[in-house]
């Protein structure tokens, strides 16, 4: 290779060596592409499309706007600062006895009670209690009478918010933010300011697991690349058996093993260490154990792998060459293992941040993880706008992560002198 | 080469999407589906409805479960591909799908009428197939004395141990102000203040430390079976089971209890509305709901059905007069206006 492109350099040709080498290369991305363009479409269609339509949905804001469509032509002339005037009031009117006929004031009424507890019950009275359309010059007096939050201005604020056709108010919530009368970003009340506490706590939760599973599969893994393979294949099993059985089974052998009259009490209890049972389920020492056992094998396969890649002759040097053991550990053989440290920690790291079941099951009320409010926004509750933005914040957040761990691991790596 | 590698791939998805499209077509022309929340209920409709229903009217049916949230539903209907035709849902679910427009509106003169039905099951969009309720349950082989109500379950001197409740504020806010000497006919109304949340919140704080909460229905009985808890919320259906499949010595208290109804919705555009009417004429006949209280401990929605029951069976029914003489309905309304805002509020409230 290197003589043919030395002799090529000095031949005179027509098209310099550069370009054809380039053009080739061109030709093969082309084919490299055609090759992959099926899987390629195939996950846009299944994959990235319906996540793109999951996030669209933490900014879509469109369900008032077409229910009360007058209202909001009405108030785009309102200052926001007093009430606003008849003409909005009635058009307000004449737009909830439209939407009373075709149905659609729930769907309003549901958007509007996100952003103020209660209005559900001001739009479905007002729609029940609004027999006919007000005299002109009288709505204001008669939506005032019929229920006295249309006298408050937050009640029409709360209106001009839900303009869309997007909004920034279910991100905002997933940060524990609001927007008040005057439109000026402020922290949410306390009762209401959950989410940041819930992000920080999945990610010290998930953190805590990735260490535990790293201080546990570390040894095994190094018993796994050094023992003969007869042996180490037995080990090997041992380690594949529980990754090969179903989630909820392994949670469920923990409630077994944990609860308080549970194996581990029970033994501890004849062996007279305890006299009440300790809690070991039910909380976070539960959750944590549980998700270690389950996430382990996720972390001891890639360091295997990158053990397994490692010549001894290494560390005989480095004992030839006067380094006790613990230096040599240290400065030869635990570098050569950090892409595997690496890849295992960001695996188990990130499959721990969307865990579900596990916590759901052995945890208490305070170590529910957030896709357990993901999953009560989607499906309980039908806030699809705040599961989405939930959703948004803890992807964002875990590119972010995944980013600086590239940066920090790039920085690091070394191969042994055996670049490739 | 590339070349006839890539008519080979665009041949083989022609081939799959024609393969799809047969199968949607083929889907078009599915038979009825009914879907329920499975276990042991869904086991008891088998018995009582499904099976019975298929020889009767010879139509093809299949049952499916699942685990409720109007999201699911939401996401069948605008998906456009809705798989289930009838669907049993939690009252909460049926007011949100109605308003929704996830259900068709019923005919009530293909199911035997409004008049047939106890009042509260009516609705325009379902119709009422159970009612049942959250009793406190206990285990007669554990507990020296029996809990009266909600007040001993809060006293954990009276009675040592830990407690289960439902994770979430529904049903949680309203035991706890029983507890707190609130009447059940009161309740929604102290709620629906903020000292009332206040003192609801006040009095779960007393025993928050001896709390397991719980997620799935099938979880109390396991609880109290295991002597993880004393006792527990459960729904009264599960204590009945246990105690009849696995010879535990289960025991409820009616008295506070909190009883909800699940209804029978249609799936807006479902294909086969015929034979899903059909299906609800059945399954909404005396006789056939009298078998299913047979079966399984839960009040049914027929007026004639619980008058074809032995008093043995009836006296274990949450429509029992004795049982439901102190018992409190789900407040739907209060729930739907205040789920988010007492969601976050409990969590906040668990984190502490």
């Amino acid at each position: 290779m290197t003589d043919a492109s030395l002799s090529g350099a000095n031949a005179s040709t027509e098209v310099p060596l550069k370009r054809r080498l380039r053009r080739a290369e061109r030709t093969r991305q082309v084919k490299a592409l055609a090759l992959i363009a099926p899987l390629l479409v195939f996950l846009l269609f299944t994959f990235a499309g319906p996540i793109a339509g999951m996030l669209w949905r933490a900014i879509d804001d469109r369900e008032v706007r077409q229910v009360l469509p007058q209202t909001f032509a009405a108030l785009a002339s309102w200052n926001g600062k007093d009430l606003p005037d008849e003409e909005a009031f009635a058009a307000l009117a004449s737009d909830i006895m439209a939407a009373r006929t075709s149905g659609t004031i729930a769907i309003a009424a549901k958007r509007l009670n996100y952003a103020l507890n209660g209005f559900r019950t001001i739009l479905t009275s007002t729609a029940r209690n609004l027999k006919t359309m007000p005299e002109p010059g009288t709505a204001k007096e008669t939506l005032g009478k019929i229920n006295p939050a249309w006298r408050e201005r937050t009640t029409w604020t709360t209106i001009r918010d839900a303009s869309g056709p997007v909004t920034g108010f279910y991100l905002l919530a997933a940060l524990d933010l609001v927007r008040n009368v005057d439109g000026v970003i402020v922290a949410a009340p306390p009762d209401q300011a959950i989410y940041r506490s819930l992000f920080t706590r999945t990610f010290i939760i998930s953190l805590s697991v990735t260490v535990l599973c790293l201080i546990l599969g570390f040894p095994v893994a190094y018993l796994l690349a050094t023992l003969p393979p007869s042996r180490s294949n037995l080990l090997m099993i041992f380690v594949l058996l529980p990754f090969w059985t179903s989630l909820l089974v392994r949670t469920c052998a923990w409630i077994v093993l944990l609860q308080s009259k549970g194996v581990v009490n029970d033994s501890l209890h004849w062996l007279g260490i305890i006299d009440e049972p300790l809690r070991l389920i039910y909380n976070r020492f539960g959750v944590c154990v549980a998700m270690t056992h389950v996430l382990l094998p996720f972390m001891i396969l890639p360091l295997y792998s990158s053990m397994k890649a490692i010549s001894p002759a290494y560390m005989r040097a480095a004992a030839s060459l006067g380094a006790p053991p613990v230096t040599a550990f240290l400065r030869i053989y635990l570098p050569q293992t950090l892409p595997g440290i690496g890849a295992g920690s960001l695996l188990v790291f990130i499959l721990a941040l969307g865990y579900y079941i596990t916590p759901a099951l052995v945890g208490g009320a305070a170590d529910q993880m957030i896709s357990y409010f993901i999953a009560l926004y989607t499906t309980e509750t039908a806030n699809w706008g705040l599961a989405s933005a939930l959703g948004a914040v803890l992807l964002l957040a875990t590119l972010l992560l995944a980013l600086v761990y590239g940066k920090l691991v790039q920085g690091q790596q070394v191969t042994g002198g055996m670049k490739n | 080469m590339l070349k006839r590698k890539i008519g080979k791939i665009a041949l083989g998805f022609a081939a799959a999407f024609t393969a799809s499209a047969a199968l949607a077509t083929v889907g078009q022309a599915r038979d009825l589906t009914v879907v329920s929340w499975g276990g042991a209920y869904q086991d008891a409709q088998k018995k009582a409805y499904f099976e019975p229903f298929k020889k009767a009217a010879g139509i093809a049916m299949n049952d499916e479960s699942w685990d409720g949230g109007v999201g699911v539903l939401r996401a069948k209907v605008q998906g456009g591909a809705a798989t289930w035709d009838v669907v049993q849902v939690e009252s909460d679910e049926l007011a949100v799908g109605c308003e929704e427009g996830l259900f068709e509106k019923l005919d009530y003169s293909k199911i035997g009428g409004e008049a047939a039905y106890i009042p509260p099951s009516v609705n325009p969009c379902g119709v009422g197939a159970i009612l049942y309720d959250f009793v406190l349950g206990y285990d007669k082989d554990k507990l020296k004395e029996a809990p009266k109500g909600w007040a001993d379950f809060f006293d954990t001197k009276k009675i040592p141990g830990k407690r289960a409740l439902r994770q979430g504020p529904k049903t949680t806010l309203e035991i706890a102000l029983m507890a707190d000497g609130v009447a059940p006919k009161d309740v929604y109304k102290v709620l629906a203040t903020d000292e009332g949340v206040e003192r609801a919140f006040k009095k779960l704080d007393t025993i928050k430390g001896d709390i397991v909460w719980w997620k799935a229905g099938a979880q109390p009985p396991q609880l109290l079976a295991s002597g993880e808890v004393a006792m527990t919320s459960v729904y009264n259906g599960r204590i009945d089971t246990a105690n009849k499949n696995e010879k535990k010595n289960f025991g409820m208290v009616w008295d506070g209890a909190l009883f909800t109804l699940d209804s029978w919705v249609i799936l807006k555009g479902s294909p086969n509305k015929d034979a899903a009417y059909k299906f609800l004429d059945f399954a909404g006949k005396a006789e056939n709901q009298s078998k299913l209280s047979e079966n399984i401990s839960y009040g049914t929605s027929n007026k004639d059905a619980a008058g074809r029951l032995a008093p043995a069976v009836l006296k274990d029914l949450p429509t029992a007069p004795d049982n439901i003489k102190n018992a409190v309905e789900i407040n739907v309304a209060f729930w739907l206006e205040n789920i988010d805002r007492l969601t976050e509020r409990f969590n906040k409230w668990a984190a502490k």
